[in-house]
């Protein structure tokens, strides 16, 4: 019988790539990203996360949300790492349109162009938008 | 009769915030609040278009929804006045209408 090694136990490793494309806190989607990105890595599945449009807002640097009532999620984007979870991409497209750099942001990011973006998403198995 | 105009989307995601500048007419006031405060920040591609219309319309942004997405107040336009949620109260308060351009 073909020796299963322990990590694949229960399953395969798929590539998932999530797209974060909403501004963070007006609607729930980039809350909800956050939610499935951590199931994915609970799963030991192999995660990679897109910053574009609005989206580069979601990992801002100094988000303080107690004067509006809602939760400061910005701060789960640290702990990822903890979770295998350290391929971050935002597009330059995106951070030049609203004026950004990567300074502004609260996490190590690699910044890609909308072309290199497009080669990334041809290497996944499975492509999240939200 | 001057009317506020308060813009609570992404200018990037939605075309609210260039609709209320087409229709406030002289001497109405647009309100970012919630996304729309993405509008009010310096150095984006749509400065000119604010700063345009600042000439004709009075501009204000609601500071708790600046600092809740990580926006300093320095960082806003200098056509745009930052307020605080009683500011919000008195600028309805002074309108004679309100119109929440969702």
């Amino acid at each position: 019988m073909e020796d299963i090694p322990e990590k694949y136990e229960g399953g395969t490793v798929k590539k998932f790539m999530f797209l974060n494309r909403r501004a963070p806190h007006g609607t729930v989607y980039a809350q909800e990203s956050l939610e499935v990105v951590l199931i994915g890595a609970a799963f030991e599945q192999d995660v990679s996360i897109v910053f574009l449009d609005d989206g580069v807002y979601q990992i801002r640097k100094g988000q303080d949300t107690s004067a509006i009532g809602t939760k400061n999620f910005s701060k789960t984007f640290r702990a990822l790492e903890m979770y295998d979870v350290d391929k971050l991409y935002v597009e330059k497209e995106s951070m030049e349109a609203r004026g950004m750099t990567v300074d502004d942001l609260n996490v190590p990011v690699e910044m890609k162009t909308c072309e290199e973006i497009g080669r990334l998403m041809e290497e996944q198995d499975v492509i999240l938008s939200f | 009769m001057a009317i506020l105009h308060t813009v609570n989307k992404s200018p990037f995601e939605k075309n609210s915030l260039e609709t209320c500048l087409r229709i406030a007419i002289e001497g109405s006031s647009v309100l970012f609040i919630e996304d729309g405060v993405y509008g009010a920040m310096d150095g984006t591609s749509l400065n000119g278009k604010v700063s345009d219309a600042s000439n004709r319309l009075h501009f204000y942004v609601l500071g708790p929804d600046l600092k809740a997405r990580g926006l300093s107040e320095g960082e806003v336009m200098d056509c745009i006045e930052v307020i605080d949620y009683e500011g919000f109260v008195d600028l309805v308060v002074k309108h004679d209408a309100t119109h929440a351009c969702l």
